[in-house]
């Protein structure tokens, strides 16, 4: 029986996780992603889940341990946030040439100094080019079913890829929401255990290899571009994903992009995770106005929706990105990757950056409409 | 691999004997073991880097693979009855 | 005729296989084929960046047959122990879980991880060819450098540090099992894996691999140079079990000798064949002795704290 709660997204992460019946978790503790880790630990040690917690010393080693458990056969969970990521970052990188399928939370978290907990997005773009896939959770129930869909997809013989699965700090992470905690016997039926299709470290059943010597540059290079193949067949992989969770949960976050009026929208605003969901609750004063406002939840960084996203733009007039991120010395995160996608479509519709909510900043309802209004006098 | 593998190309190796090529060729001195003096201690085995002395029991006389022994000497060095004799051959 | 333990390291056969790409008269991996002799097929490495990354040779050949798992430098601990405890979640036992790495990357940039994996006692073995520096880059000063050797980072042998002491600082964890060990001894060496494989939980080797380009020696004296640490005393091979709050200590037979300095052989004996000494001056080989001095002093302590009832 699914069970109706009140509760954070941290806590529906770590439901995420158990659902999805990890058999090894390594952390480290960081705020405000502890909690995740904190409530695994203490099912872990209850005996409720049937999984080893390995107390790491370092967010390095949280993700060197999941990707040997993996390695080794198993379904791996950690979680980490802003600097905890940072420090990992080599082992993040690492993953996705050893081609484990670990999923990983993130609660984004603003870059020091100055120290900041509060929610940022930066954490997470900033790995954007190691070759995970990205889910952008808009709300709690997003956050526990996107990690149960994360390892659907991550796992799928036509992936194998790790996936992390993003939910903005305190915004998300700490704030309760009402969520439908799943039946275990669908999600059972949903994601079956995991079975490595492609290696195991285990000499008891497999013969001896080795992973990862060194090779030269051109076979180096065959072995990254299957890493891109991989990427590409993850669209189709998520767009089934997402479609079969409908089918047995009756719930639909979007695959790739999660349109909201966006059929008649003049304006369109793109936005991730939790800033997407505040941009839709802005929609209804906006409409009220008469302004033909949609909103573009991206649902998925990587692998980048450029097609939907083209298609989308190409019938509004107006483009706003709005980024809880900056890249200095060149424009927000997001926002530059939608310019590219248009550019490459040839979408000559016009993109407005608004950079919001950096270090925690509330972004208001009267934030966006502002946003929209300034476009509109243009 | 197949077309539909191709997202999949591991970066997995196979043990193979000689996987770094003939490393016998990067020797300038050979070492020979003269059978009449050896007293099959095994000495020049247990020491060899390069598993490049072969032997299947202690009743036998090691063999040099040339194949693969790198010239290192320390075979030489370490036999208590010099029975192992070194040749230049660069 | 009686079986030796040199029949048990001839049948035990070879996953070292010839044709790897160590150098000629490599330390490490002699070491290697006696360490593998001990542990059996149902072994995993996991080898961070290091000279034995190298020397397995090339995709999509390798030259070890055993698994193998390539890590990040500073990984392989924690790499070892996601790798232990999903074994043991599935229900495998026997396999040996094995972090095979140099001095680098085991006591300098990866020793918080083998730190944090002793202290959580995980059940794999950290074994560490010790070559005094980071030599696959080039011979680089590490942590494990002795004073007063040149190096490609001390290039006239300037005393930067004292030789970190890990097996010493692993025994401090209270972990079951450490010992230290050199190639010139390579049946010791054979037995501590053997015994380290009868013990679960974190088991901590410590090797002595004398290296011929990067301590500019001829590659036929590696033993001799390894047997003459243990001569002059500059290497200690001991044995140390932690069990019920007690560490049980013993030197290992080849270093019972010097535990009276008078029997040690001058360390100049050492230092000689190696061109990484060949300038150093007479204040380094104070600091060299007063290390010596040191270590043996700390032996001491735990031999005592073995004998007490």
């Amino acid at each position: 029986m699914a069970i109706y709660d009140v509760i954070t997204g941290n806590d529906a992460a770590a439901w995420g996780a158990r659902l999805s019946k990890v058999e090894v978790i390594a952390a480290y503790p960081i705020t405000p992603q502890t909690t995740i880790v904190e409530k695994l630990a203490e099912w872990v040690e209850k005996g409720e889940l049937n999984a080893k917690f390995i107390a790491v010393e370092s967010e390095h080693s949280a993700m060197a341990a999941v990707i040997g458990a993996s390695a080794a056969g198993v379904r791996a969970f950690t979680a980490t946030s802003s600097q905890g990521l940072l420090y990992m970052i080599e082992m993040v990188s690492w993953a996705v040439g050893a081609r484990t399928p670990v999923v990983m939370a993130i609660v984004n978290r603003a870059l020091g100094p100055p120290w900041n907990i509060w929610s940022e997005h930066t954490d997470a773009l900033m790995t954007r080019d190691t070759g995970w896939i990205q889910f952008w959770a808009a709300n709690n129930q997003e956050v526990m079913d996107s990690i149960i869909q994360a390892y659907r997809v991550a796992e799928d013989k036509k992936v194998l890829l790790p996936a992390m699965v993003m939910l903005g700090g305190f915004v998300l992470s700490h704030t309760a929401m009402p969520v439908k905690i799943h039946d275990q016997n669908k999600v059972d039926q949903y994601l079956s255990p995991y079975e490595p299709p492609h290696y195991v470290l285990n000499p008891k059943i497999s013969e001896a290899f080795a992973y990862g010597n060194i090779l030269f540059p051109w076979d180096y290079a065959k072995v990254r571009l299957s890493i891109e193949k991989a990427m590409r067949n993850a669209v189709d992989v998520i767009k089934r994903a997402a479609k079969e969770f409908h089918e047995i949960f009756g719930i639909w976050h979007g695959d790739l992009i999660k349109e909201v009026n966006t059929d008649d929208a003049e304006i369109v605003i793109f936005a991730l995770g939790a800033v997407a969901e505040q941009a839709e609750a802005t929609l209804e004063v906006l409409r009220r106005n008469g302004i033909k406002v949609g909103v573009a939840k991206i649902r998925v960084f990587r692998p980048f929706p450029k097609e939907e996203i083209a298609k989308i733009a190409d019938k509004a007039s107006h483009v706003i990105v709005i980024d809880r991120d900056i890249s200095f010395g060149w424009d927000g995160i997001l926002a530059g990757e939608v310019k590219a996608t248009l550019h490459e479509y040839k979408v000559d519709t016009p993109v407005t950056t608004k950079i919001m909510g950096i270090g925690g900043d509330d972004i208001l309802p009267e934030h966006i409409e502002k946003a929209v209004k300034e476009v509109i006098k243009k | 691999m197949s077309k539909s593998e191709e997202h999949l190309l591991l970066p997995i190796s196979h043990p193979t004997k000689g996987a770094g090529g003939k490393t016998g060729t990067w020797r300038v001195f050979k070492p020979v073991i003269i059978e009449e003096k050896c007293i099959k201690c095994m000495m020049c085995w247990m020491y060899c880097p390069d598993a490049a002395i072969e032997v299947s029991s202690r009743q036998e006389v090691p063999r040099v693979n040339y194949d693969y022994c790198k010239g290192c000497l320390i075979c030489y060095e370490v036999c208590p009855v010099k029975a192992i004799r070194k040749e230049r051959e660069v | 005729m009686p079986k030796t333990i040199l029949d048990e390291l001839i049948e035990a056969g070879e996953y070292l296989l010839p044709g790897h790409t160590a150098c000629p008269g490599c330390g490490s991996v002699i070491a290697l084929r006696h360490v593998l002799k001990a542990l059996g097929k149902d072994t995993i490495l996991v080898i961070p960046a290091s000279c034995s990354s190298v020397y397995q040779a090339i995709y999509p050949k390798v030259s070890i047959n055993v698994m193998i798992y390539n890590v990040a430098f500073a990984s392989a601990a924690a790499v070892a122990s996601g790798i232990s405890q999903a074994l043991e979640r599935k229900g495998f036992e026997d396999v040996n879980v094995v972090v095979w790495g140099g001095d680098g990357g085991l006591i300098d940039i990866g020793a918080a991880s083998v730190s944090g994996a002793a202290e959580r006692n995980e059940n794999i073995f950290v074994i560490c060819y010790d070559n005094e520096a980071y030599m696959n880059t080039g011979i680089q000063r590490s942590g494990s450098t002795p004073p007063g050797a040149r190096t490609t980072t001390t290039p006239i042998g300037k005393i930067v540090g004292f030789k970190k002491p890990m097996a010493y600082i692993m025994l401090m964890h209270g972990v079951p099992y450490v010992a230290t060990a050199n190639v010139a001894y390579p049946t010791d060496l054979y037995e501590k894996v053997k015994k380290a494989k009868s013990i679960k939980g974190f088991k901590f080797i410590h090797i002595f691999t004398p290296c011929p380009p990067g301590w500019r020696f001829d590659d036929s004296k590696t033993i001799e140079v390894a047997r003459l640490a243990v001569e002059t005393g500059y290497w200690i091979l001991w044995q140390a079990e932690y069990r019920h709050g007690r560490i049980h200590f013993e030197l290992s037979p080849p270093s019972r000798p010097y535990l009276d300095a008078s029997k040690r052989k001058p360390i100049e004996e050492f230092l000689k064949f190696q061109g990484r000494f060949s300038k150093i001056t007479e204040e380094s080989v104070k600091k060299l002795r007063e290390w010596i001095e040191y270590q043996w002093s700390i032996a001491k302590r735990f031999l005592d704290m073995s004998a007490q009832k």
